[in-house]
């Protein structure tokens, strides 16, 4: 058998059932009486409800049904954070145009949908605050009136930086926003719940990233023990953070299961998810960077708002973003005077939620255009400026402003590396000569330094309401002499059934094809909190190995008496067990031993068996920091104000790369997703509150045409924290393009005068700007 | 967003087809290749009660050359047109207008009679089909008759075909040895509709100028002024265009005016550069 544990890029098992179309996710199943859902939802942003009037045949359920259910609330040890209460369907107020308010169910959706027609609610419209601005203001409307303002929560990182600030000879300050995304995976969110008898328990089939958690979720809102709850996590097509939290839609879901004693099934549709769930990404802030005159920052100020939207989400709440936030602005930078005040602002729109690398793009964004701006300000390169800030690799570990430690890494090389992949010299000469088609041309960097692994050291602080601890996996020796690997983390597209079955080979020699996994099933796998914040193979990784070295341990006797030599001549490879003298004996043989012959085992054996439960968690869990640097090059068109990318780098470290083709196809779909918010992305509302991009034709997704050929400089440095020095990559890449093509954009119109600091590059937006800074030069001419 | 209860006609003939559309009132629509209704109809926007499915019907597939045109039947997919189911130079552009349609996987269903009935401001081939000034043809319950399709074009999502009719063909002049074709459709990506578009149609041998702008809101327009330029072979200047298109657009914004001038400025330095 050639190598193919860790750090070989062998095709993911999973692929065959997904290429074939043989996936089955949850709008596959089938259940006889199955009855569908469709939600009746707020055409208000903001509106008192009056009275609701129910349809003489059909059944739907309203607030007042669900009494019994407890409203969603979310805590978090954080000074001045306040905790909303959620209803599963809105009782006295709607707070965002797409809130459920009552639930039908027929025999098809297309029958729930004709029933939701003939429920009537009566509003009150009232006047909706929308951006933070409007909601902060003293007189402004609130959406919670038990509340005293429109803020959920306050978080600074305050420290003495004036005196510092002041005597700094450059000064550059910039407002930021990054617009309100949706997370839109292929498939929306599913769950299907039913009764089951004999178990005594609910049976749900959700999308769900982190079944255990969400059976937590279910038992607080239905008041059963977590005994009589299974939670399986079939496929999933796509889960970037969505499908991490629990939303009402589902728990009313679970709710009429149990009411009716009969199958219920609700699937999200894309209208539903560009409404109700335009639910990611929307912060704005502004920097103030004070540099030596070389650009070297010596203090930098920060001020960000978080639009959260109408309610803070379970379990990690709508504080998180801002957490995330002010931990990593200062980035690969070595910042020592950093001052980050926050405010988490409640608005009339859906409830903001973590998307693939949460509050970290915002962070980045800020960053890294102020990088920039500073290498402006002293008429330098911007890679000079970031040169001369960067952490160096004698620096490491390094630990950050923040307080977060940088295990390891050279963000120096980085830089280097994907700037000389993209030849910068090349560009300034193209960029200076005039172009056929007056298109303009530009190059931008952006860096960024990752969190990965994030583990209860972090969480732990924080005291939200699941944290996580240490990750076990369970490992089995089948009779016929295969290994079934059972985990509490949920593979929706990270490769897992892949990558973990890799680690059991790396540490059994066994071929990652006979290595079955189970995961996404409370009732099948070790707890766990999930696939979330890149930490499955830092940490399910870990425990993978941890369960499969103790099967060897359990493996070894039986082996050593079947090949009549010592349990500590044996070892494993080729799929075998081997000792001394070339002896070897297959996993079949050690497997007929202990299950179907016991009465050939020598006496003393462990009565454990061949299955086995192990944990993991780094002795310093404090994170293993992942790395890239991002180069774009663009051309900007001045009439049409559309960009085309015309080259783009990644130099990224993940440290130990499990799969390097996995990691690779990780980044990409993690830049393409950047590259999205970098430029098409937006979530629009009107005045009223009223979502105005609904369909995939108004909310634009980068598609293939859109998405440049990516090329990936990929760098190994081992995390010195972690089991195999592994660091997360999950969510890397899509931290980044939105800097590296803003930045990009605004060198190729820097003699137009145009310098953008907000997200999506729209052409509408990159126009307007051409426009305004032409204004201001006539303005400005004598 | 499942769609309103509705009854559904497979017709048989296009005489039942306009019978049905007769006796059904507003209230019945044609479905051709479902790629304007389909969504429509799946958001609850459009909600006919009866849909009369024209897709088998024989009289209105098939291309034939005839003295002077091309005639192209209604339900020709956009993706027959990209693969050259029309020949020649005409073929070549109406080729490369329907490529540049949405995704194949529309463009296998979406057909030209399809776009030409929904009228969609923003679609392709309103504003390419008016340039190369093609005819309708059109069958209800009074018999046929053709409509130039500066006619047909009525406005946004209006055209001049009644609710009882039905778009057999479309007739298109054959392009002559000299002819050229200028097109500039801007959108955020492919797929999406048309936020500034430019069709341009010269032909130096005979004089023939036709200058369009499109995705204006309302229906595709001619630019005469820019037209007379273009016959005597002038190129006029980007804000000479701007101030002729300023008043078809209606108050445009300066962001749309500008593209619009663009796109507008682009087709026309197509054919004029294109020798
Ligand atoms: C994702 C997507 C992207 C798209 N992008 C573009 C684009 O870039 N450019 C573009 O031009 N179009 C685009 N379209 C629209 C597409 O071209 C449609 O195919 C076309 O508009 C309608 O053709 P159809 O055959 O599907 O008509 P249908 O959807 O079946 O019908 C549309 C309307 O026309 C009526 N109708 C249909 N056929 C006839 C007939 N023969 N006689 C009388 N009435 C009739 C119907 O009653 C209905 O009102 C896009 C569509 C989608 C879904």
């Amino acid at each position: 058998m050639s190598h193919k544990g860790i750090g070989a890029s062998i095709p993911r098992k999973e692929d065959e059932r997904f290429l074939k179309g043989r996936g089955e996710y949850v709008g596959d199943l089938f259940r006889p009486g199955l009855l569908e859902v469709a939600f009746v939802r707020s055409p208000h942003a903001h509106a008192r409800i009056l009275g609701i009037t129910r349809p003489i045949k059909g059944i739907v359920y309203t607030a007042a049904d669900l009494a019994a259910v407890p409203p969603i609330r979310a805590q978090i040890n954080l000074p001045g954070y306040r905790a909303t209460e959620q209803p599963i369907l809105a009782d006295r107020k709607v707070l965002f145009v797409g809130q459920s308010v009552a639930m039908c169910l027929a025999k098809s959706r297309a029958l729930a949908e004709d029933l939701s027609e003939e429920v009537g609610v009566d509003y009150e419209e009232l006047p909706p605050v929308l951006d933070v601005a409007d909601a902060l203001r003293p007189d402004a409307p609130r959406l919670h009136e038990d509340r005293p303002d429109n803020l959920l929560s306050v978080l600074n990182a305050e420290a003495p930086i004036d005196a510092i600030a002041a005597a700094a000879p450059v000064h550059v300050t910039r407002h930021y926003t990054n617009a309100r995304q949706a997370m839109a995976p292929l498939e929306g969110r599913a769950i299907l719940a039913e009764w089951n008898d004999r178990a005594d328990q609910l049976v749900v089939h959700v999308g769900h990233q982190n079944p255990h958690v969400f059976r937590a979720a279910l038992a607080i809102a239905l008041n059963l023990e977590e005994r009589r709850i299974r939670i399986i996590a079939p496929d999933i097509g796509g889960g970037f953070g969505y499908k991490a939290p629990a939303y009402p839609e589902e728990i009313a879901v679970c709710w009429a299961a149990m009411k009716l004693h009969r199958p219920v099934r609700w699937i999200e549709d894309r209208f539903e998810h560009l409404t109700a769930g335009a639910s990611a990404r929307e912060i704005s802030g502004t920097v103030h960077a004070h540099a030596d005159a070389e650009g070297r920052i010596l203090a930098l100020d920060v001020d960000f708002a978080v639009n959260i939207g109408a309610y803070s989400f379970w379990p990690h709440t709508g504080a998180f973003e801002a957490v995330q936030a002010i931990g990593i602005i200062p980035g690969p930078y070595r910042i020592r005077h950093y001052r980050a005040r926050s405010k988490t602002v409640l608005t009339n729109k859906p409830p903001q939620t973590p998307y693939r690398a949460v509050a970290r793009p915002a962070a980045c964004f800020m960053m890294e255009l102020t990088i920039d701006a500073v290498a402006r300000a002293v008429g330098k390169e911007p890679h000079e400026v970031r040169a001369l800030n960067l952490v160096s690799a004698a620096e490491m570990p390094y630990a950050s402003i923040t307080g977060k430690l940088y295990d390891s890494g050279d963000y120096p090389a980085s830089l280097r590396s994907a700037l000389s992949a993209i030849d910068l010299p090349a560009w300034r000469l193209k960029q200076a000569a005039p172009r056929a088609d007056g298109r303009a041309i530009g190059v931008g960097i952006a860096m960024y330094t990752e969190h990965t692994g994030i583990s209860t050291n972090t969480f732990g602080t924080m005291g939200i309401a699941l944290m996580p601890g240490y990750e076990q996996a369970n490992a089995r020796l089948t009779p016929d002499g295969d290994i079934e690997v059972a985990m509490g983390v949920q593979n929706h597209g990270q490769g897992m059934e892949t990558t973990m079955a890799q680690v059991a080979s790396e540490v059994l020699g066994i071929d990652p094809g006979r290595v079955r996994l189970l995961h996404g099933d409370t009732g099948l796998t070790p707890y766990s909190t999930g696939t979330y914040a890149s930490r499955a193979m830092v940490m399910n990784g870990g425990a993978v190995a941890a369960a499969c070295e103790r099967l060897a341990e359990r493996m070894r006797p039986l082996a050593a008496h079947l090949m009549q030599c010592a349990a500590h001549e044996v070892g494993f490879s080729g799929g075998r067990a081997t000792g001394p003298g070339g002896a070897t004996v297959g996993f079949g043989e050690i497997g007929r031993l202990w299950y179907k012959t016991p009465n050939e085992l020598p006496p003393g054996v462990d009565p454990a068996g061949l299955d086995v439960t192990a944990g993991y968690r780094p002795e310093d869990d404090r994170g293993a920091f992942s790395y890239s640097t991002h180069v774009a090059v663009v051309a900007v068109d001045r009439d049409f104000g559309s960009v085309e990318i015309l080259d783009y780098v990644v130099a990224d470290d993940c440290g130990t790369r499990v799969n390097p083709m996995i990691v690779d196809g990780q980044v990409l779909g993690g830049t393409a997703q950047g590259i999205g918010t970098a430029l098409y992305e937006e979530c629009l509302f009107d005045a009223s509150g009223q979502p105005k991009s609904v369909t995939l034709a108004d909310y634009i997704l980068p598609g293939p045409t859109e998405i440049p050929a990516i090329r990936l400089l990929p760098t190994e440095t081992p995390s010195p924290k972690t089991r195999f020095g592994i660091k997360g990559v999950g969510e890397g890449g899509a931290i980044a393009p939105a800097p590296a093509l803003l930045n990009a954009i605004n060198d190729a119109l820097r003699a137009d005068g145009v310098e953008l600091g907000a997200a999506p590059a729209t052409p509408d937006r990159i126009l307007a700007a051409i426009e305004i800074a032409r204004g201001a030069r006539a303005g400005a001419a004598p | 967003m499942k769609p309103a209860p509705f009854t559904y006609h497979r017709a048989a003939s296009l005489e039942q087809a306009v019978a049905l559309l007769a006796q059904g009132g507003g209230d019945t629509a044609v479905l051709s290749g479902g790629q304007s209704l389909g969504p429509m109809m799946n958001l609850r926007a459009a909600r006919p009660s009866q849909l009369v499915d024209i897709g088998r019907l024989e009289a209105l597939r098939g291309i034939s050359v005839a003295e002077g045109h091309v005639r192209i039947g209604a339900l020709s997919t956009h993706a027959a047109i990209e693969d050259g189911a029309v020949s020649g130079p005409l073929g070549r552009v109406l080729a490369r207008v329907a490529a540049g349609i949405a995704y194949r996987a529309v463009r296998n269903a979406g057909t030209i009679g399809g776009s030409l009935a929904h009228a969609d401001p923003a679609a392709d081939w309103p504003a390419a089909l008016l340039a190369l000034d093609a005819r309708i043809h059109l069958r209800g319950p009074g018999g046929d008759r053709a409509v130039a399709i500066d006619a047909f074009l009525a406005g946004a999502f209006e055209t001049a075909k009644a609710a009882d009719e039905v778009i057999v063909a479309v007739d298109v002049p054959a392009l002559g040895p000299t002819a050229r074709f200028g097109y500039v459709k801007f959108c955020r990506k492919p797929g999406e509709f048309a936020e500034a578009l430019g069709a341009v149609l010269y032909d130096p041998g005979s004089a023939q100028a036709r200058v369009v702008v499109g995705a204006t809101g309302s229906r595709a327009r001619r630019l005469p002024a820019a037209e007379a330029g273009l016959a005597a072979g002038l190129s006029p200047a980007a804000a000479d265009i701007a101030a002729l298109l300023a008043p078809v657009l209606g108050n445009p914004s300066a962001l749309v005016l500008k593209r619009q001038t663009a796109a507008v400025h682009r087709a026309l330095q197509e054919v004029l550069t294109d020798a």
